[in-house]
């Protein structure tokens, strides 16, 4: 089998165990925020926290506690990084800088896991156990609490309430994404990653020469940085790491953990909208974007265009020889196109077009499939924006699922597809205009534009992947992509929690004749192009300034 | 007293991220440290690591540099490919070089990632006793790229060709550009008017230095090397242990690892393990 076959059949296997697990889990997803019981321990959790888990919340409130625990959680992972050096496990390290200790914290907080720092020589172990790998948990778990949230707004009707957040984080936690994590955690050990609390180990090579080898509890992060689409490495070579990804079948598996949870969830939304074919249209439609996405990189990557990789003869810089060009550029595809921002390769030395297709993904607004939630969300966003569009072109009020999407509903979902771009091309520009921040680049020319337009597109959109050339531990870009990374997530978790009071509130219009059905081809082929088509208006002068400029002869 | 709302709401904030932070980040990691102790998994979770007469010589995983104190490859040793964590292979700083596709330029204190790929072809060349050359390159081991000068900026008759990563005592890799001869580039020379045009020259599509022995890996750990690559080696290993080059390659064999299920990952031959079975079977007289 050659090597672009293999690359087939590693993403056929994948799409193949995906579809399998669509029903099972989504279902137990399903039941999961549907049910109105509470195991023992949970209850414990509750009084422990002082809420009543009975009550539910109106989208107001619901929005206030995401901001409170987010901030108290921002809060006290920058204090943890200040302190690390009194802690246990530290291993010797200083504190971290007060910059790049809110960068990181907001990062993680987040779901973004933009790291500014080189984990093996900045993190103690217990801030990386206790601190980041925590976040990595409750982000997902927020990603997700919020768009169950927007869903309830389309199942219920005549009422306030969306859901109580306190219930749906600590649910979320505790029934999905620990158990997942425990199996995935051992598994990975299996293929080599290791767990332990060791300081490193001091080995003398062959040749004579001193290797410091690192430990740290390293699978118990990994498998919960895949499943919960953040993407935050243990150490600075990520998923490239050996430690971190040993083996073939661990990328796989790897791949596989970002991908079942936002693949799944559309599942969910169909069940609680009480008609599975919409959540089947909504995975169509993340599917059809990623398969065309994941197929050009690999194309592009295969075919190794520019003077360096035709000079090597395949775009093998930065990448690992146990996984190869095509697997590589799968796993470069995919964590972009979700959120998630880990890397077993790096973008900043692929080809000039196969860069540009891991900076698309995340400008798609990572929604095909997204992050955990964070990709439900924004496709159902792009769902009533292409109901309003289809609305105009027929002159009929739009409505999807039974509402209407009046000004108000379109008022949020408009804003909520303003702020990444506003954030991204601002950023840019400002970067772009200061010479501090320019002298950041690694690589000359168009391609330090690239760097600059993806750190900026990376962090607005949550992903946390990098052209990692560039210098990003400055007090600037520590400071812009830090805001950049809290106005991208919660300015558009506001709008959706909004969306979802002002949907919750109305009677459900009776379904007529006239009704656009949004479980049919033409409705998945029309929310595809709208999306093209908005990404494209948006990013193409930027893009062609950057990766165009450099790959197009 | 009843708290106001804001801060009854911050206090719950603050008891669950404890709460979820005593079960999410002590308790679960350490029972993952625990399992990870258990029979079958325990040298998976401490790092995989190598004894040799009962010193720790490495880990299976973590990949080694096979050269002297001054950087060269030691003959009877397989050799890793390049890499830019730390000085070389060096666990606490793993790094890319995330050097891009279009950087073909030398600066004073850096050489381009082209120069970079064409200087270790043409060293492995001369260590492996086969040509170095690849598209691209000088045939001294620089990226051959020229920078043009037209009359209107972009456009017009050239009017100066300079080599940008040459400088003396070198021969320009080409005498002369559309008629005009090609100079040499000196340290402080500004060329940023030119066009950067890199030159394709004659050398195959397909060199025999293979790509991962020029290109560093995306940790600067990587444990493989590809098949092509090992057998590239196999003469010069076998010269130097004063072994057959066959029982050398039945060696390779046995280190590499294929695709698992013919389809995930990608063949390639572990360095270290193979670099210790052949101390072990054909130990270097001397």
């Amino acid at each position: 089998m050659s090597s672009a076959e293999a690359g087939v059949t590693f993403i056929a296997s994948l799409l193949i165990a995906l579809v399998l697990v669509y029903k099972p889990f989504g279902d137990y997803m399903y039941r999961t925020v549907t049910s109105d019981r509470h195991s023992r321990a949970e209850r414990l959790v509750y009084r422990a926290v002082g809420v009543n888990p009975g009550g539910e919340q109106s989208w107001g409130v619901y929005a206030r506690s995401v901001l409170a625990f987010s901030a108290i959680s921002i809060l006290l992972l920058y204090l943890f990084q200040r302190v690390q050096n009194h802690l246990w496990l530290s291993l010797g390290f200083d504190p971290v800088a007060p910059d790049q200790a809110w960068n990181t914290a907001v990062s993680f907080v987040t779901n973004t896991n933009w790291q500014s720092y080189s984990g093996e020589s900045t993190m103690g172990h217990l801030v990386q156990m206790a601190g980041l790998a925590v976040q990595n948990f409750t982000s997902a778990a927020v990603g997700i609490a919020v768009a169950v949230a927007l869903v309830r707004g389309f199942a219920r009707s005549k009422t306030t309430e969306v859901g109580n957040f306190w219930v749906d984080l600590v649910r979320i936690c505790v029934r999905i994404l620990l158990p997942v994590a425990v199996i995935g955690a051992t598994l990975l050990i299996a293929g080599g990653v290791v767990q332990n609390l060791s300081g490193g180990t001091d080995v003398t090579t062959l040749a004579g020469a001193g290797q410091s080898i690192t430990g740290g509890p390293v699978a118990s992060q990994e498998v919960i940085k895949e499943l919960g689409t953040n993407g935050g490495g243990f150490y600075n070579a990520n998923s490239a790491h050996p430690f971190e990804n040993p083996t073939g079948w661990t990328n796989w598996l790897q791949l596989f953990l970002i991908l079942f949870i936002p693949f799944s969830l559309p599942r969910v939304f169909g069940r609680m909208v009480g008609d599975k074919r919409q959540g089947l249209a909504i995975a169509g439609i993340m599917a059809i974007l990623a398969i065309g996405s994941v197929i050009a990189i690999n194309a592009l990557q295969l075919a190794h265009g520019g003077t360096v990789p035709t000079a090597v003869g395949a775009a093998t810089e930065g990448t690992e020889t146990r996984f190869g060009v095509s697997q590589s550029a799968t796993f470069g595809a995919i964590t972009t196109l979700t959120s998630t921002g880990a890397v077993n390769s790096f973008h900043d030395s692929y080809t000039s077009l196969g860069g540009m297709i891991t900076m698309l993904n995340m400008m798609l607004g990572e929604v095909a499939p997204g992050g955990v939630g964070s990709g439900l969300y924004g496709m159902l966003i792009l769902a009533v924006i292409t109901v309003f569009v289809a609305g105009l072109m027929v002159g009929r009020t739009p409505e999807y699922l039974g509402k209407k999407i009046g000004s108000r509903e379109i008022k949020f979902a408009s804003l909520y597809l303003l702020t990444t771009p506003a954030l991204v091309l601002v950023g840019t520009a400002i970067a772009m205009g200061s010479a501090t921040a320019r002298s950041s680049m690694a690589n000359p020319g168009a391609h330090g534009l690239s760097e600059v337009l993806y750190a900026f597109t990376s962090a607005s959109n949550n992903n946390g992947s990098a052209f990692a050339g560039i210098s990003v531990n400055t007090t600037f870009y520590n400071t812009a992509l830090g805001l950049c990374m809290l106005l991208g997530r919660f300015l558009p978790i506001i709008l959706v929690l909004g969306l979802a009071g002002s949907l919750a509130r109305q009677a459900p219009v009776p379904q007529s004749a006239g009704t656009l059905r949004t479980y049919q081809p033409l409705f998945i082929g029309m929310v595809v192009a709208v999306t093209v088509v908005v990404v494209l208006l948006t990013y193409l002068p930027a893009l062609a300034l950057g990766p165009l400029a450099e790959g197009v002869r | 007293m009843r708290l106001p709302a804001w801060l009854s709401q911050h206090l719950a904030a603050f008891r669950a991220l404890i709460v979820l932070t005593v079960l999410l980040g002590i308790v679960y990691p350490l029972l993952m440290v625990g399992i990870g102790q258990l029979p079958g998994l325990s040298g998976r979770a401490d790092g995989s690591f190598i004894d040799r007469d009962g010193r720790t010589v490495g880990s299976r995983l973590i990949g080694q540099s096979f050269t002297d104190a001054d950087g060269k490859p030691l003959k009877q040793y397989f050799q890793s490919r390049p890499s830019a964590a730390g000085d070389g292979y060096d666990p606490t700083s793993t790094s890319a070089s995330n050097l891009g596709p279009e950087n073909v330029v030398d600066t004073a204190d850096k050489p381009s990632l082209l120069t970079q790929v064409c200087a270790r072809s043409r060293a492995i060349g001369e260590v492996e006793g086969v040509d170095g050359g690849r598209p691209y390159c000088t045939p001294g081991g620089v990226g051959a790229v020229l920078a043009v000068f037209h009359r209107d900026g972009a456009t017009g008759p050239v009017t100066r060709v300079v080599s940008l990563n040459e400088t003396a005592p070198a021969e320009p890799f080409v005498a002369t550009y559309d008629g005009v001869k090609v100079e040499l580039a000196t340290p402080d020379g500004d060329y940023s008017k030119g066009v950067v045009t890199p030159i394709r020259g004659d050398a195959p599509a397909h060199p025999v230095v293979p790509a991962d022995a020029v290109t560093a890996s995306g940790s600067g750990l990587d444990p493989h090397i590809s098949v092509a690559y090992a057998r590239l080696q196999v003469n010069r290993v076998a010269g130097a242990r004063g072994m057959s080059p066959a029982d050398a390659q039945k060696l390779v064999d046995k280190y590499t690892t294929g695709r698992v299920l013919g389809f995930v990952g990608e063949p390639g031959v572990n360095v270290l393990q193979l670099n210790l079975a052949l101390d072990a079977a054909h130990p270097v007289r001397g």
